[in-house]
């Protein structure tokens, strides 16, 4: 079993090695002269006014927080679902209760207005 | 000793598959799209680029490392520059566990498919650090559509992955295969396409593009990267393009299975391949025939229709499952109608539901529509 690990961990230290080489690669062969007009942050031609770091819209957090919800409670179904063939009856009984309060989630935070683009 | 160097062989081809795909499937891309477009695509320019010009995505890869690393003003330079080793990384990962035959596979974890799902996110990580460290407005809008995106789709990718475990028994994608006596697509279509758009998602495919759409935020996220940083953008989202489609092909369309697979077993990887490319195909399709959707259409179809579809299925599918084989149905065969009628029935009433939902809506624009001629 020792042995897998190793493998495993060869394996991520040849990714970093196969991610990381291309851009040594580049930065070996690649000229390197920046200059003021070239590091500028590019807006379609136009100047750069203001600044890039502002608050965004609530809506995108509001998503990535109903998601926090579907993504905890999936975690629990794997095991479930990996278990399922091999389970009673009341297993499956108790998995639709947990289903069903996964949809009552959804159907709150749909009717609670999240969903609508604003 | 001997063990360990047998282990570095093995991720060193394990390493340069996803490699030398990306290369090949850059310019099938290509030419599939061109073709769409009635266009030649990359053609034979001189005799370096070879026949057909299939050596083009090689000299562009040359072309592209001698180019300077331009890291604009204002930039949050170590993330900057960790991004793209970040999002080839996430890439590479997900290779460890693909099986491409009985025997031929890096490793086979119990939690091969849990390993999956945890690793593919890594690449929406890349894509907020180079979003957030470039300080550009559009790669900043990218960013923000690409974390609803495609956090909102993981769901019902999730969901609709759960019925070929459920069915299987087991989280190991070997097990997955050889459990699919019929493909899992033939017995659980809905689920199938559920996580095939949810996919088309995840890679950031048209028609769910927003992440990156070229037309309005130049490049969305990876607006700022040039050279070779755009390159391993570019590199990482065909690598996950493809591996998303042997993922798709192990998971429903039976794997490594194929006709004489047990008498010749140097076939499995062959099917597999042609498999996971004829799903590939169908994404570069996709890319050349379908509009970019906008961001709000993609989150509704998402929460609104795919999400309660994938929990409503997985309720029906679990009872269904569970009562055929109480009558008897103990074989994957012998379900296979009982499992197929349910998917047709909660089609049907799908189908009944956005009908009703259409008309309602639909009668109520007229109504505004038409009320100023009315008075």
């Amino acid at each position: 079993m020792s042995e897998q690990y190793a493998f495993i961990a060869i394996f991520f230290l040849l990714v970093a090695v196969f991610a990381l080489a291309p851009l040594l690669l580049a930065w070996l062969l690649g000229p390197k002269k920046p200059n003021p007009r070239k590091r500028e942050s590019y807006e379609s031609g136009l100047h750069t006014f203001g600044k890039a770091w502002v608050e965004f819209k609530p809506q995108y957090y509001l998503y990535a927080l109903a998601y926090v919800v579907f993504g905890v409670e999936s975690v629990l179904l794997l095991p479930w679902a990996a278990a399922y063939a091999f389970l009673p009856l009341y297993a499956v009984i108790e998995a639709t209760l947990f289903l069903l309060l996964l949809t009552f989630g959804l159907v709150y935070v749909w009717k609670k207005g999240w969903l609508r683009w604003m | 000793m001997e063990t360990y160097l047998r282990y570095i062989l093995n991720s060193l081809i394990l390493l340069i598959i996803p490699f030398a795909s990306a290369l090949i499937l850059i310019w099938v891309a290509r030419k599939v799209i061109a073709r769409i477009q009635d266009r030649l695509g990359p053609n034979s320019s001189g005799s370096w680029a070879g026949p057909y010009a299939i050596f083009q995505t090689l000299a562009d890869a040359v072309k592209i490392l001698t180019k300077e690393l331009i890291v604009p003003e204002g930039a949050d330079r170590v993330v900057f520059l960790a991004a793209p080793a970040v999002v080839v990384a996430a890439a590479l990962l997900v290779w460890l566990v693909i099986p491409f035959g009985p025997t031929l596979q890096g490793m086979d974890p119990d939690i091969g498919i849990f390993y999956v799902v945890v690793i593919t996110p890594f690449t929406l990580f890349s894509m907020i650090m180079a979003g957030w460290s470039s300080r550009n407005k559009y790669a900043s809008l990218g960013t923000f559509r690409a974390v609803a995106q495609i956090v909102s789709y993981e769901i019902p990718q999730f969901l609709s992955l759960l019925l070929p475990i459920m069915l299987t028994g087991s989280l190991s994608l070997q097990r997955l295969v050889l459990a699919q006596q019929l493909p899992f697509a033939l017995v659980l279509p809905i689920p199938a396409l559920i996580y095939f758009l949810a996919m088309t998602a995840e890679v950031g495919r048209l028609p769910f593009e927003q992440a990156e759409a070229d037309a309005e935020i130049v490049a969305g996220y990876f607006t700022e990267y040039s050279g070779m940083m755009f390159g391993a953008f570019y590199l990482a989202e065909f690598i996950n393009n493809f591996s998303a489609s042997l993922i798709f092909a192990t998971l429903f369309l039976g794997g490594w299975r194929g006709p004489w697979v047990e008498q010749i077993p140097a076939l499995g990887p062959v099917w597999l391949v042609l498999k996971g490319f004829l799903v590939f195909l169908v994404l570069m399709l996709f890319w050349g025939a379908m509009p970019r959707l906008r961001i709000d259409h993609i989150l509704n179809f998402n929460w609104k229709l795919l999400t309660p579809l994938a929990l409503a299925m997985l309720i029906v599918i679990a009872w269904v499952n569970r009562l055929a084989f109480d009558l008897g149905a103990t074989t994957l065969a012998a379900r296979a109608p009982w499992l197929l009628l349910a998917n047709l029935g909660v089609g049907v009433v799908t189908w009944g539901i956005l009908r009703h939902v259409d008309r309602g809506a639909r009668r109520r624009r007229d109504a505004q529509r038409f009320e100023p001629f009315l008075e």
